[in-house]
């Protein structure tokens, strides 16, 4: 049980021995297996990153078929679960399509950049007990610093495009991720009165100690997986890829390799949305009997399905409303919670 | 309208006709200043394959099945016009075996296209999964019209003087089937769409036409009764065997998209019961006539005739002149689907690039129909 739990731990401990050992054979200073151990850190993180996304574009679909009353993809591997893996290969194999009048260096930096703001966020999470590759004083702070930066490639990707669905598509992704930027902080901040730390492995600890704080902060929680379906852009609020209105949004120039990375960078997005929620709001990794990061897995697994289910159940918003839904209703909540909490914190203490 | 917003630069977008919610291949250009639409101006013609010389060229009979091409969700009915304005002129009387069966297809496949026409509204507001559950009752509809007559979509089921089959024990359980399954789903479509906040948000007050609107643009079937003016050829101008029975014909007042989701969910409930009844009558009728007296080769005597019939999307015409020969000097069809369309370069401008959407979809149009 213990090795278990500690698995991934043992193995980056062996790999710091190994290039400790490797270090004093050569000669070099011992200082240097810690650079050595950010690129092995580097490398876990992009192995999650890719078998998230793997593992939940085929779950969505497989849950897709499910509501709809359908088999869902069935053919390639057990029961079909080896789809994506078909699709990902389809995919790099693709003609590269770039569009005549695109901006060629911004198209191709914004799929490639698509990736960048999940796993710099994904360094900061918690997976398991001592599972953090980057243990910050202020991690929840860099997670919602980086986390913002995930529209970025896809403004650019919307600009460089020059296609009239792309350009309003990606005025909707900056139009949207601002405005939701503010209610979701306000959630996180709501967590980070009750705690008192902004060490997101202290958070979890806090919640060990006392209670999961989806039970002191029932709203914040709710609020918080609102503004993390918004920052994501998913349905019901995928305004901007709108398929039914733009087309694809700001996608519609990509194809190939290029729209893969998108498609996989969104999913990745979703899995560090779903892994602080499970951090701040359900007690991180921890739980009896099973190894902390299955927990993890397990309750990231939870949110996610639940984010699949919310899409496939609603209309999508108009972006109007969107706004209006932002600033009317998300934001007074949340300055309210935050009051509440302020007031009762400070009677407590 | 003035451009409010001087810092702001209009630019036309182009919606389709390679577009995943013009249904088909409607052209919408239309003017936007951010996302508000300052003009639109519906573009047609992508799918046209001259319906009218078509059938002018080939033999009364030959021409019949290109009729089905029309409204391609509900071939039968596009076949009725052209068969009653053709029997207009010969003077042959329908059994009401073979009139009953004209009505029952019709309905069954009415019932089929309001299917499509709700599912495909819903989906275009982005709830995806709601166009499955209407489609499975469509497929039960459809599984019907093929026990009856042997094809799924373009049927070409009615003949001139009658129906090319007669109702046998397969269609009885396929219809059974339908039956069965249809109340159970409209009570579950019921609860999923109706109430949610977003789909009420999108859909009320959004494309709103006036009963006057609706009349001077020549609106008819269901998008003319959720405006509020309750006219239905079933009952106002009955054609077949209509004025036999009795129905309910709903209107809506307030016009709006809303109300056009509305009109069509009542509707269905019409149209089941009137399946019913006229299943009910066919049954009384077993072992008729189902054809009349037609000679071999039609030679359709000169004149001209027009009949006019209540298709799912409106009200279908078809006027045919005949100078003796086999086949017809000129057909021309009245299109439901082509003059509710012409309404939309006045109601969408003002609205939200979104809701240009949630207007295509919910006059639920087939441009096969407009484009002829």
């Amino acid at each position: 049980m213990e090795f278990v739990n500690n698995i991934f731990v043992n193995i980056a401990d062996l790999c710091r021995a190994l290039f400790v050992w490797l270090l004093n054979l050569l000669g070099l200073p011992v200082g240097l297996a810690e650079v050595a151990m950010v690129a092995v850190y580097w490398l876990g993180i992009v192995i999650v990153c890719v078998f998230c996304a793997l593992f939940y574009v085929i779950w969505e679909r497989k849950l897709a078929g499910y509501i709809q009353r359908r088999p869902g993809p069935n053919r390639l591997g057990p029961n079909g679960w080896f789809h994506t893996v078909g699709d990902a290969i389809k995919l790099v194999m693709k003609e590269d399509i770039v569009p005549d009048g695109a901006d060629k260096n911004v198209h191709l930096l914004a799929a490639l950049l698509a990736f960048v703001p999940p796993m710099l966020a994904l360094a900061a999470m918690p997976f398991g007990e001592g599972m953090t590759a980057l243990d910050l004083e202020l991690g929840v702070v860099y997670i919602m610093a980086v986390t913002t930066l995930a529209s970025l490639p896809v403004l650019c990707a919307g600009y460089a495009s020059n296609n009239k669905f792309a350009m309003m598509g990606a005025m909707r992704v900056v139009n949207q991720a601002i405005s939701y930027e503010v209610p979701q902080a306000l959630c996180i901040l709501s967590v980070i009165m009750v705690a008192g730390t902004f060490n997101l492995n202290q958070i979890i600890d806090w919640q060990t100690g006392n209670i999961w704080l989806v039970c002191l902060q029932p709203v914040a929680f709710v609020v918080y997986l609102i503004t993390a379906l918004a920052e994501c852009n998913r349905a019901p609020f995928d305004l901007p890829e709108g398929e039914s209105e733009l087309t694809a949004g700001v996608f519609t120039e990509y194809s190939g390799m290029r729209y893969a990375l998108f498609y996989l960078a969104e999913y990745c997005n979703m899995f560090v949305a779903a892994g602080l929620a499970t951090t701040l709001f359900l007690g991180g990794f921890t739980g009896p009997f099973l190894p902390g990061w299955v927990w993890f897995l397990l309750k990231t697994f939870v949110i996610m399905s639940f984010f699949i289910w919310v899409r496939w159940s609603f209309p999508r918003i108009r972006a109007d409303h969107v706004l209006t839904f932002c600033w009317k209703v998300l934001v007074p909540l949340m300055l309210a919670n935050v009051l509440v909490t302020g007031v009762v914190v400070y009677l407590l203490a | 309208m003035q451009n409010l917003n001087v810092n702001s630069e209009r630019y036309t977008l182009n919606m389709g006709p390679q577009h995943p919610s013009t249904h088909g291949v409607l052209r919408i250009v239309a003017d936007f200043d951010g996302e508000t639409c300052v003009s639109a101006d519906p573009q047609i013609g992508y799918l046209h394959r001259g319906m009218e010389k078509l059938l002018e060229s080939r033999t009364y009979v030959q021409g019949m099945p290109y009729t089905d091409r029309l409204d391609y969700l509900a071939g039968v009915n596009n076949n009725l016009p052209y068969a009653l304005a053709v029997e207009k002129l010969l003077g042959v009387e329908i059994p009401e075996r073979a009139s009953l069966l004209r009505m029952l297809s019709c309905e069954i496949m009415r019932l089929a296209s309001y299917m499509v026409g709700i599912g495909i509204y819903i989906m275009d507001l982005g709830a995806v999964s709601a166009v499955f559950y209407p489609y499975q009752q469509r497929e039960y509809a459809l599984e019907v019209m093929s026990a009856l007559c042997g094809a799924r979509m373009t049927q070409g089921y009615i003949r001139f003087g009658g129906v090319q089959a007669d109702w046998n024990e397969q269609c009885d359980a396929a219809l059974q089937k339908l039956l069965d399954e249809f109340p159970p789903f409209l009570e579950m479509y019921h609860k999923l769409v109706d109430e949610n906040e977003i789909f009420l948000h999108r859909t009320k007050g959004v494309g709103v036409v006036t009963a006057e609107q609706a009349k001077a643009y020549g609106l008819t079937g269901a998008n003319l009764r959720a405006s509020g003016v309750s006219y239905d050829l079933r009952r106002d101008a009955p054609y077949c065997l209509y004025d036999r029975f009795k129905f309910k014909v709903p209107v809506q007042q307030a016009g709006d998209c809303h109300a056009r989701y509305v009109q069509r969910m009542e509707e269905c409930e019409v149209i089941y019961q009137l399946i019913k009844d006229i299943y009910a009558a066919l049954k009384e009728t077993e072992g008729g006539e189902i054809m009349g007296k037609v000679p071999k080769v039609l030679r359709v005597p000169a004149g001209e005739a027009y009949a006019q019939t209540e298709n799912p999307k409106g009200i279908m015409g078809c006027m045919v002149a005949s100078d003796g020969k086999t086949n017809p000097l000129r057909v021309h069809f009245r299109r439901p689907s082509f003059d509710n369309i012409a309404i939309y370069s006045e109601l969408m401008p003002g609205h939200k690039m979104a809701d240009l959407v949630t207007i295509i979809a919910s006059f639920d149009i087939v441009l096969g129909e407009i484009d002829a």
